[in-house]
């Protein structure tokens, strides 16, 4: 139960670090006849943000200090500055997530000046709200317990997360504003229709939404953005000397809840992070992109520059959907 | 950084389509095979496919599956919902809805049709012009979508006969005469073998037109949206109230169409107050001039009283204010219409109540015949004259799609119930 900052009624204060730019500027980027895709993008994602503002009653913004979250802060600044974001930032805490992930997550609320509110899930085992079989499993299953316990708590209409739609067979048919049920779920078969971009907000009592501003971006895309708006990431995303372990088709972190079982070697590779998720199943991939421009190219090569080849490179194509999936919380 | 900036300023089009077919007319091997031949696959995603294309007993990879959703989809063999799917080649980023082509055809269609800038109608060269494919051609054209692709698929079955694909084109052609619709392509093609998708083959000797891949890269898309009329509606008022920026008002919002600059006159509507645009606020810095669809915050030389659901015009160019209209609705909900029922109408970011005061006519939309109607059921297409509490500030939906175009929502379920498109005045 820790709420870092303030609550938001009592900022009537400047958004630290941040300054009104007052002297016209030509932007490089401005358009004559139209936007590029990533200001397409952009500009659809905060218009996005801005219908959750204006409809809701009550969001939140699902933030874990990972790369597509990180990418919905800078969204959500160009959205609302010069004030400050209409919801306060949530992070559900499994417990298992890397400390690095977790320092910079930190780091970033108390530089927007945001309020950040952290529920762990520590707290529903304690309570018996979430029973699991062995201390070292996968806690990613398990978070959607805390996740609407805390919604019920501060009575979240919606909350906005960064899942995209090229992550998983599954998220590619879900709404950018997606219903749930008083019990959290998700009916596939029984979506709202949604047409251009007039979203439906509405809820009972009990109800919510989760948002997805970055529904139509590719992983492409979030690092291109990364790069262009030269965002800060954890540096567990870029490649550097861990010590892992062969399992199936995946590479695991050496931690204190990954062990070799017998038989098996830990060996020390340069890998990256795709995704930081729950530190027990989140794989790295091998790599040698040691900053935001290699990992574009790494990630660029699996889509377009490799035409001609019959097959993809093994290295960078290592993240299996399934993998993927585990990037966020839905 | 500058390495970085090479690659990331590569601001490419993007480009949103949508493939309308029906069952057995190859789209998903079409759409495998855009996203196979333009390398999109990732190879995890291409091994499972033919892990399970060996499973079933058949030999190479059946592209088809890769397009297959949920576990309960793939167990009933159907597509529950619209899919969006993302593809990218060094021109552009593509955003594919993928709709089913069912019995809910027409809902998934439109759905995924509203956001759309081109449609491609698949036709079976062995069977030509179905009564699907007029449906979906007169979905394409109630919805507006800019441009039309019609793909004469599985020519390899019919020996690539240049008969058989221009005795289509031709029929096909009469038929969009009837709907008024320009900008048509056609293209012979095999999208199981890969003829003139990605890859011309050597098949099709005679067709001497673009490839699909080569359209979709390069289809002009810059005038897809209204570049003439300024619509801002004001999504939200920013007030941060501090100390030094005490006096800020900002409206944010999104620019629908046409452009802006500062010092340009705007009047505010429906109030229809006026005042001059003074700063383009974003957060990368003052813009003096801007445009669709860009999200900016405009700060103008008067103080006003404007809130969300506002819109602002310039006052050279403005759009209809009324409480009384014709719209062509598109009914999505498995619960029927009610005309004495009240509901509520969601039209760029303002909310009224509104009731159906009449129902014009139905489309029948196999034969293009209208039909009276009492009611409409879901997937039924018409006209109706609908009136709401307080005045919209609207255009028509062909010569505006942002604000000509609504959602209808039943009040007591909260779901979204049908879409509408505003008619121009008659008379």
């Amino acid at each position: 139960m820790d709420i870092i900052l303030s609550d938001m009624q009592e900022f009537i204060t400047p958004v630290p670090n941040f300054v009104m730019k007052s002297e016209p500027i030509v932007l490089k980027r401005r358009p004559v006849r139209q936007l590029g895709h990533m200001d397409a993008l952009e500009s659809e994602s905060i218009h996005i943000l801005r219908e959750v503002a204006a409809e809701c009653a009550n969001p939140s913004l699902l933030f874990s200090g990972g790369k597509d979250s990180i990418v919905l802060l800078r969204l959500a600044e160009k959205a609302f500055r010069p004030g400050r974001f209409p919801f306060p930032l949530l992070h559900i805490d499994t417990g298992h997530n890397f400390p690095e992930v977790i320092e910079f997550r930190d780091r970033r609320a108390s530089q927007l000046g945001e309020r950040l509110i952290v529920r762990s899930m520590e707290d529903s085992i304690k309570q018996g709200r979430v029973v699991l079989r062995s201390e070292n499993q996968s806690r990613n299953a398990f978070q959607s317990i805390t996740l609407l316990d805390a919604i019920a708590e501060f009575r979240f209409d919606a909350c906005i997360g960064g899942a995209r739609r090229d992550e998983e067979k599954a998220r590619a048919k879900e709404r950018i504003f997606s219903f749930r049920d008083e019990f959290g779920q998700w009916d596939p078969k029984n979506q709202r229709p949604e047409l251009w971009d007039i979203y439906n907000t509405r809820v009972h009592a009990g109800e919510n939404i989760r948002v997805f501003p970055i529904s139509n971006w590719t992983e492409l895309d979030v690092w291109e953005y990364i790069a262009r708006e030269q965002l800060e990431v954890p540096h567990i995303y870029f490649a550097h000397t861990r010590e892992v372990i062969r399992r199936g088709n995946g590479l695991l972190p050496l931690s204190h809840l990954v062990q070799p079982k017998d038989g098996e070697q830990t060996e020390n590779l340069m890998v990256r992070f795709r995704t930081v998720g729950d530190m027990s199943c989140t794989c790295p991939v091998e790599s040698t992109a040691v900053n935001v421009a290699e990992i574009i190219a790494e990630t660029a090569i699996t889509r377009i520059t490799e035409r001609g080849a019959t097959r993809m490179d093994d290295q960078t194509s290592d993240a299996s959907m399934e993998l993927r999936k585990k990037e966020g919380y839905f | 950084m500058s390495a970085i900036k090479s690659i990331a300023l590569d601001n490419t089009e993007l480009l949103r389509f949508i493939t309308a077919g029906s069952v057995d007319d190859g789209k998903s091997t079409l759409i495998g095979r855009l996203l196979h031949d333009s390398k999109s696959i990732f190879e995890d995603q291409l091994s499972a496919i033919t892990h399970t294309t060996n499973k079933r007993g058949m030999k190479g990879v059946d592209l088809s599956l890769l397009t297959d959703g949920l576990q309960a989809e793939r167990e009933q063999g159907i597509t529950i919902d619209v899919a969006y799917r993302y593809f990218a080649t060094p021109k552009r980023r593509f955003i594919i809805a993928d709709t089913p082509g069912h019995e809910q055809y027409t809902r998934n269609m439109v759905t995924g049709a509203s956001t759309a800038n081109l449609a491609i109608i698949l036709i079976d060269a062995r069977k030509g012009v179905l009564t699907q494919s007029r449906r979906h051609t007169y979905l394409a054209s109630l919805v507006g979508i800019p441009h039309l692709v019609v793909a004469v698929n599985k020519m390899d079955l019919v020996d690539y006969s240049r008969e058989v694909f221009e005795r289509i084109q031709s029929d096909f052609a009469i038929f969009a005469e009837e709907l008024k619709l320009q900008n048509i392509t056609y293209i012979p093609m095999s999208a199981l073998n890969g003829d003139m998708v990605v890859e011309r083959g050597d098949k099709l000797p005679w067709y001497e037109g673009v490839t699909l891949m080569d359209l979709l890269e390069n289809i002009p898309i810059d005038h897809d949206i209204n570049l003439d009329d300024f619509r801002f509606p004001v999504q939200w008022v920013c007030r941060p109230q501090t100390e030094e920026l005490h006096d800020f008002r900002g409206y944010m919002g999104r620019i629908e169409s046409g452009s802006i600059q500062v010092g340009d006159a705007v009047t505010v509507l429906p109030s229809g107050l006026t005042s001059r645009i003074k700063e383009i606020v974003t957060y990368d810095g003052l813009l003096d001039h801007a445009i669709a669809p860009q999200s900016v915050t405009l700060t103008i030389e008067d103080h006003l009283d404007i809130s969300r659901g506002d819109m602002l015009v310039k006052t050279d160019e403005k759009p209809r204010v009324t409480k009384e209209f014709d719209a062509m609705l598109c009914w999505l909900s498995e619960q029927a219409l009610d005309p004495k029922r009240k509901y509520l109408v969601k039209h760029t970011t303002r909310i009224v109540k509104a009731l159906v005061s009449q129902i014009n006519y139905r489309v029948d939309v196999n034969t293009l015949n209208r039909e009276a109607a009492d009611i409409f059921k879901m997937n039924d297409i018409g006209r109706v004259m609908l009136k709401v509490q307080q005045p919209l500030v609207c255009d028509d939906y062909e010569r505006n799609h942002a604000t000509g175009s609504f959602i209808v929502i039943d009040e007591a379920s909260n779901n979204t119930v049908a879409a509408g498109m505003i008619c121009p005045m008659e008379g």
